[in-house]
């Protein structure tokens, strides 16, 4: 890949660990909270069917992941192989393999609301 | 006994004992050779080397030039670290009497312990190393102010005498034969800061890739093993910092 | 024998890379199971209108257990990264090292404690 791309790459990287940082840490302490006794079933359920908040907050949390994921997998392949373009091959399937997963356990969650 | 050893025995005429020494023989191919070496009082890395190559081998190869420690010709790898030899004393490096020498790593092996420089300094100048004067016309000396934040920032970097023993810890160049390095890019970290250089822009442009500044892991093995205690991690993260604020304001 | 010059490396931040880059990798491969799980979890309470208790499950437990710990100390590995790249340099570096480390396993304890 041309040079111009790789600052900006190694900007979202740093940019997505930010955000993820601070998701990760609204993630634990709303489980903390909301969850005391432990984790349940109908409290995840609780937390997220029906509410916009969430599944937008879990939607981007999960984007920002697999940005994150991929850019970090794709400098692992580039160092431990010689194969440039399968790294980015690979890391661009794994990015929206886990923006798949991920908005498909959101938007599941959300739909659950009867 | 030889004239040699005849001088180099110690003056109290103890017997100090033997040195095991390893040493790398070949060039990308080859095998370590044992030897052994009478262990003197004070002695160092290099005087080991030359031992061996003026008693026992005449046909080793090694380096050396100032041997007090200012030029960095002696650099080598010691039991699994760069050092300069001229500045190892035996007592610290090998307590068990056990030496083992192999040439730098990541560049090509001439001959047993000497290696080609070519591509470490053909890196320092693609990193814009070279330095390129703001003002060609300028007649007279420039005025540097010694408390400025920027010839601070460059104090660190500007001791770098080239030896090498930073590339050759650095896994990120193990790794990626194309990364400049860590001395090639703490040399284009201290222009940068030189308010007397002008092609600061330049250099961010010729680093700010995946060859460059952005491969640095952090790993510190280079300040870890630099001779002269300093911190190529730390200027690379200086160059990080200045080619992040350069792209997002468009100027790269 | 070919010829291979093998370093010895033991300082602090050398090992801090190496469990950076593999919770990093952990994580790129939980991170897609926990996904799934969660998923096909929902998919199955859709159809069978009730939801199974998974997260009760042992084997979710330790799962989910693991990735916690994957998860902070790439996260304080991370930090402790970003503040050696964007913030004046400190010679303090093998505190922060510890300090991480120390975060990371008071983190994934409390979570257990929860949890168990």
């Amino acid at each position: 890949m041309e040079h111009r791309l790789d600052i900006w790459l190694w900007l979202l990287q740093r940019g997505t660990a930010v955000i993820l940082a601070i998701f990760v840490l609204i993630h634990f302490v709303t489980i903390v909270m909301t969850m005391g006794n432990g984790v349940s079933a109908e409290g995840i359920v609780a937390r997220v069917a029906g509410n916009e908040l969430f599944v937008a907050f879990y939607g981007l949390f999960a984007f920002a992941a697999a940005l994150h994921g991929a850019i970090g997998l794709r400098n692992i392949l580039r160092e431990v192989t010689r194969a440039g373009r399968a790294a980015d091959l690979f890391s661009l399937v794994f990015c929206a393999a886990l923006v798949w997963l991920g908005l498909r356990a959101a938007f599941g969650l959300y739909g659950l609301a009867a | 006994m030889s004239l040699n050893s005849a001088i180099m025995k110690n003056s109290n005429d103890i017997d100090l004992g033997q040195l095991t020494v390893l040493v790398w023989r070949g060039g990308e191919t080859g095998a370590f050779e044992t030897f052994k070496v009478p262990r003197q009082e004070k002695q160092t890395v290099l005087d080991v080397v030359t031992y061996i190559q003026r008693n026992i081998d005449p046909t080793l190869t090694y380096r050396f030039s100032c041997r007090v420690g200012v030029c960095g010709s002696c650099a080598m790898t010691v039991n699994g670290r760069g050092r300069w030899t001229c500045r190892s004393n035996i007592s610290d490096i090998a307590p068990e009497d056990e030496l083992e020498l192999a040439p730098l790593r990541n560049l090509p092996v001439v001959k047993d312990l000497m290696v080609d420089m070519e591509v470490f300094f053909d890196k320092m100048a693609a990193a814009g190393g070279a330095f390129e004067p703001a003002d060609p016309t300028l007649a007279d000396f420039a005025d540097v102010k010694p408390d400025s934040r920027e010839r601070h920032a460059v104090e660190a970097a500007i001791e770098c005498i080239g030896c090498g023993i930073c590339y050759s810890a650095c896994d990120v160049v193990a790794a990626n034969p194309d990364y400049l390095g860590p001395a090639a890019l703490n040399r284009a970290w201290s222009l940068c800061n030189d308010e007397r250089d002008g092609h600061g822009l330049q250099i961010l442009r010729m680093v700010a890739n995946d060859a460059g500044c952005l491969a640095c892991h952090s790993h510190q093995s280079c300040q870890e093993q630099c001779p002269k205690h300093l911190s190529p991690t730390k200027s690379i993260a200086g160059l990080k910092r200045a080619a992040a604020l350069a792209a997002l304001k468009g100027k790269l | 024998m070919n010829h291979r010059i093998r370093m010895r490396h033991g300082h602090s931040a050398y090992w801090a890379f190496w469990l950076h880059r593999l919770s990093g990798l952990g994580l790129a491969v939980f991170l897609p199971i926990h996904f799934y799980v969660l998923a096909l979890a929902i998919e199955e309470a859709a159809r069978l209108d009730k939801f199974l208790d998974w997260t009760q499950n042992p084997l979710v437990k330790l799962a989910e257990t693991a990735l916690i710990l994957l998860l902070v100390a790439h996260m304080t590995g991370g930090i402790r990264l970003l503040v050696l790249e964007f913030l004046p340099w400190s010679e303090d570096q093998k505190t922060r090292i510890i300090l991480a480390v120390a975060v990371a396993v008071a983190a994934a304890m409390l979570f257990l404690l929860n949890v168990f």
